[in-house]
C-alpha cells in the first residue's frame, strides 16, 4: 500500500467514526473492508490453463489500474469478471490480446502466458496473437462494408482462404455459429450498418470466429442490446463454449450467473474472489463479493 | 405559499428578459446574414453588369476588293513584296463604297480606324495562304476598333467616354442601321490568348495557364499532403519533435502567400535555376502554400474516425498498416477531398506569389507545356484591370465570371464527392 492511499485510508476511516457516533447500527461500508494485495480467495488457478496469468500490473503513467492479479483461464471455460465500475476489469481484459498496446502511456507488467506462451514477449507478434484472441467490443462496430466483407475480412487479411468458394464457406460458417446465417442469407451484400442493434452483435461475434481463434475476449457484449437481443447472444455464448475459452466483462450479474463456469470479482485494480459460478453468486467467501452481489453497492 | 408565488414571478420577469436576449440575439444573426447576402448580391451585379458585355464582341463584314494597283502587290507569294504591300488600303476601299464623300487624308486614316489594327494583317494571311483571290473581291469580318466597339455598346453609358469622332460616329450609325456592323458572341474570348487590343485579347492563354498550374499544384501537393497527414496522425511518436513540425504546419497555414513567391524565386528559380513564368514553377509555389491545409483538414478528417472502427480493425488481428489502408483512409477520404479541393480553390485564386515568379508577363501564346510561358486567371485579370483601354474594363469583369465559374464547379465537385463517399455508421 503507498503513501497516498494509506492517507486516504486513514482520511475515509476518521470520516467513518464519525458517521458512525451518529448512526451506530449503520452496515460496515465497503471502504472498511480491506482488500490484501496480490491476494485472491477462491480458485483462481487450474491445471494446464490456456492463459497463464501471474503478477500482472497495469500502469496507466503514474496510475496503477490493475495491481499484482495472478489468475488462470480454462481451456474452453466461459469465465465472467464482474465488478463496479472502474475497477480494473475491461483493462484487464485488454491485456489478454494487447489492445492497451495502442495506448501510449499504458506499461503492462507481469508474466502473462498463452500456452506457456509470453504475450508481452518483445518478439511476439502482436497480429498473430490477435488472430488466436479474437475480440467483441461493448458497442457493436460492424464495419461501413456489406455483411460479407465484414465477415470475410480476417480471413481476407489472414490469408485463410485461397479460393473465393473457401471463404463462401468461411462466411456461412461463421454467420451459422453466430445464428445469424438464415436472417442475413438473401442480403449478403447489403450494408451491416443498416442491421438491428442485437444483429450487429452477432455480425461482430461472427467476424470475430471467422478467423477460428481460441480464446474471444468479449467487453460488455450486451449492454446495448435489448433483452430478447441479449438473450440471443447468450445462448450463442453457451454454444461456442464448447470450441472456444470465452472471457466475459458484464455488468448484469445475472449473465455471470446464466453464461460462466467461473465468475471473477475485480475491486479498485484488485482481483478479490474468483469461484465457481454458483459459488459466487450463493455463498461467496470475500466480504466484498458478497456485498456487491447482495446489491449493497455497485 | 408567498414565498413560492414570489419565486414563480421572480422566474417570469427573468424569462420576459430571457425571451427577450433571444429575440435580440436572433436579430443579430439574421441582419449579419442579411448584410452577407446584400454584400455578394452587390458584387455580382457589378461584376455581372460590367462583365456581360465582355462576352459580346463587335464585328465589322465589309466585301474587300482585293485590288492589286491599289495594295502595291502583284505576287503575293513573293516574300518582299508581301512585306511592302498596303494592306489596309483594300479596308478603307470597302468602307468607301458605303461612304463614297469620305475622300482625302483625314478622312482615311479615320476610316482605316473603324476597324481593329490586326485587320490588315487578315488580309495579308488571307492572300498569303490563298494567292489566287488576288484583284477578287472577298466578304470579310473584322474586328471593330476598340473606340468603335465601346461607341457601340456603350454610346448610353456615361462611365465610358466615346472617343469617336462626329463624323465616324455617324457612320458607324448608318454602318449598324445597314448590319455592317454587327454583335456577336464573343469567341475571341475563349479561343485566343492575351493582346494589347481588347477585341483580341483571350482569356484561354490564361485557362490553359491556369490549369496547367494547378495540375502540378494537384499532383505535388495532394499526395504529399495526405501522405504527412497519415504519418503525423497514425505513425508519428507523440514527442517534442513531432509537436514542433505540427506547431510549424499550423504556422505555414498562415504564412502570407507572397513570402512562398519569394521563396519560389529564390529556391527555384535561383537554385534550381528553372525559367520563370512557366507553370511548374508556379505549380510548385502554390503546393508549398496549400500543403498546410490539405495536411491540416486531412489529419481531422483521420482525426474523425471513430476509434470503435480502429479497434475492430485490430482486434480480428489487422497489423497498423491494415488498420489505415484498408479503414481509416476510406473512411476519411471524404474530408480529406473535401480539404484539398478548398485548398486548391485557394491555389487558383491565388496572385501575389505568382507575381514574385514572373508569371504577370504579357504572354500572347497559349501555353503548350508545363515550361512554356503562361499566366493564370487572376493575373490575367489583374493585368486587363490595369490596363488603360477602355475595353479591358469589361474585359476584366468577364474574366472575374470565368474565375468564378471554376472556383463555383470545383467547390460543387467537393459537395459532390464528399455525399458520394460519405458512409454512415
Amino acid at each position: 500500500m503507498n503513501m497516498n492511499e494509506s492517507i486516504s485510508r486513514a482520511a475515509d476511516n476518521s470520516d467513518e467514526t464519525v458517521m458512525s457516533a451518529q448512526e451506530p447500527e449503520a452496515e460496515t461500508r465497503r471502504e472498511d473492508i480491506k482488500v490484501e494485495e496480490g491476494k485472491t480467495v477462491g480458485v483462481p488457478y487450474a491445471d494446464d490453463p490456456k492463459f497463464k496469468l501471474r503478477n500482472v500490473e497495469v500502469f496507466y503513467g503514474e496510475d496503477r489500474a490493475i495491481k499484482d492479479i495472478s489468475l488462470d483461464i480454462a481451456r474452453n471455460e466461459v469465465i465472467s469478471f464482474i465488478g463496479p465500475s472502474g475497477c480494473g476489469k475491461s483493462t484487464f481484459l485488454r491485456c489478454l490480446n494487447r489492445m492497451n498496446d495502442s495506448i501510449d502511456i499504458c506499461r503492462v507488467k507481469g508474466q502473462l502466458m498463452l500456452d506457456d506462451e509470453d504475450i508481452y514477449h518483445s518478439k511476439k507478434d502482436v497480429v498473430e496473437l490477435r488472430a488466436r484472441v479474437g475480440m467483441v467490443f461493448q458497442k457493436p462496430n460492424p464495419f461501413p462494408k456489406s455483411i460479407y466483407d465484414n465477415v470475410a475480412y480476417g480471413p481476407r487479411i489472414h490469408g485463410l482462404a485461397n479460393r473465393k468458394s473457401d471463404l463462401d464457406e468461411i462466411v456461412e460458417n461463421s454467420l451459422r455459429k453466430a445464428g445469424l446465417w438464415d436472417e442475413v442469407k438473401d442480403r449478403l451484400d447489403a450494408t451491416a450498418t443498416g442491421m438491428s442493434g442485437g444483429q450487429q452483435q452477432r455480425l461482430c461475434i461472427a467476424r470475430a470466429i471467422a478467423v477460428s481463434p481460441e480464446v474471444i475476449l468479449m467487453d460488455e457484449p450486451c449492454s446495448a442490446l435489448d433483452p430478447i437481443a441479449t438473450a440471443k447472444v447468450e445462448e450463442l455464448i453457451s454454444e461456442m463454449s464448447e470450441t472456444y475459452t470465452i472471457v466475459i466483462v458484464t455488468h448484469s450479474m445475472q449473465q455471470a450467473a446464466r453464461v460462466s463456469h467461473r465468475t471473477a470479482y475485480f475491486h479498485l485494480g484488485h482481483l478479490v474472489e474468483v469461484n465457481e459460478t454458483t459459488k459466487v453468486f450463493t455463498s461467496p467467501e470475500h466480504e466484498l463479493t458478497e456485498s456487491y452481489i447482495t446489491g449493497r453497492f455497485g | 405559499m408567498t414565498d413560492q408565488r414570489s419565486q414563480a414571478e421572480i422566474v417570469r420577469q427573468s424569462l420576459k428578459r430571457r425571451y427577450r436576449k433571444e429575440r435580440r440575439f436572433r436579430l443579430y444573426g439574421i441582419l449579419a446574414i442579411f448584410i452577407a447576402l446584400a454584400s455578394l448580391f452587390i458584387l455580382f451585379a457589378d461584376i455581372i453588369g460590367k462583365g456581360h458585355t465582355g462576352f459580346v464582341k463587335t464585328t465589322i463584314t465589309l466585301d474587300v476588293p482585293l485590288n492589286s494597283d491599289a495594295m502595291y502587290l502583284d505576287d503575293p507569294t513573293d516574300k518582299d513584296q508581301i512585306s511592302m504591300a498596303d494592306f489596309s488600303a483594300p479596308i478603307i476601299a470597302a468602307l468607301q463604297t458605303h461612304f463614297p464623300e469620305a475622300e482625302g487624308g483625314s478622312a482615311r486614316r479615320e476610316l482605316a480606324r473603324m476597324v481593329g489594327s490586326y485587320a490588315p494583317s487578315e488580309v495579308r494571311r488571307l492572300l498569303e495562304k490563298n494567292p489566287e483571290l488576288l484583284n477578287t473581291t472577298q466578304t470579310m469580318e473584322f474586328l471593330a476598333h476598340d473606340t468603335v466597339s465601346v461607341y457601340v455598346k456603350h454610346a448610353d453609358n456615361p462611365s465610358y467616354s466615346i472617343r469617336l469622332s462626329e463624323r465616324q460616329q455617324g457612320w458607324v450609325d448608318e454602318l449598324v442601321e445597314k448590319g455592317v456592323i454587327d454583335t456577336s458572341f464573343n469567341d475571341v474570348l475563349f479561343s485566343r490568348g492575351d493582346s494589347r487590343e481588347p477585341g483580341n485579347a483571350g482569356i484561354l492563354g490564361a485557362i490553359v495557364g491556369s490549369l496547367l498550374t494547378m495540375l502540378v499544384t494537384l499532383a505535388i501537393s495532394f499526395p504529399m499532403g495526405i501522405a504527412a497527414a497519415i504519418y503525423l496522425e497514425e505513425f508519428a511518436p507523440q514527442n517534442r519533435i513531432t509537436d514542433f513540425i505540427e506547431v510549424n504546419i499550423n504556422n505555414l497555414a498562415a504564412v502570407p502567400s507572397i513570402i512562398f513567391g519569394l521563396l519560389g524565386l529564390a529556391v527555384f528559380i535561383g537554385l534550381f535555376g528553372m525559367p520563370r513564368s512557366v507553370p511548374v514553377v508556379g505549380g510548385l509555389v502554390l503546393a508549398l502554400m496549400t500543403l498546410p491545409t490539405i495536411i491540416i483538414s486531412s489529419r481531422a478528417a483521420i482525426k474523425s474516425v471513430p476509434p470503435s472502427i480502429r479497434e475492430a480493425a485490430e482486434g480480428i488481428g489487422a497489423s497498423k498498416m491494415q488498420v489505415v489502408l484498408h479503414h481509416v483512409v476510406p473512411l476519411a477520404m471524404p474530408g480529406m477531398l473535401t480539404g484539398s479541393i478548398i485548398g486548391m480553390a485557394q491555389a487558383l485564386g491565388e496572385t501575389a506569389p505568382l507575381l514574385l515568379i514572373g508569371m504577370v508577363a504579357f504572354i500572347v501564346d497559349v501555353p503548350d507545356g508545363f515550361f512554356s510561358s503562361a499566366t493564370v486567371l487572376p493575373v490575367q485579370i489583374y493585368l486587363w484591370a490595369s490596363s488603360s483601354e477602355q475595353g479591358f474594363v469589361e474585359l476584366a469583369s468577364a474574366g472575374i465570371m470565368v474565375l468564378l465559374a471554376f472556383m463555383i464547379s470545383m467547390n460543387a465537385l467537393a459537395i459532390w464527392l464528399r455525399k458520394r463517399l460519405e458512409r454512415r455508421w
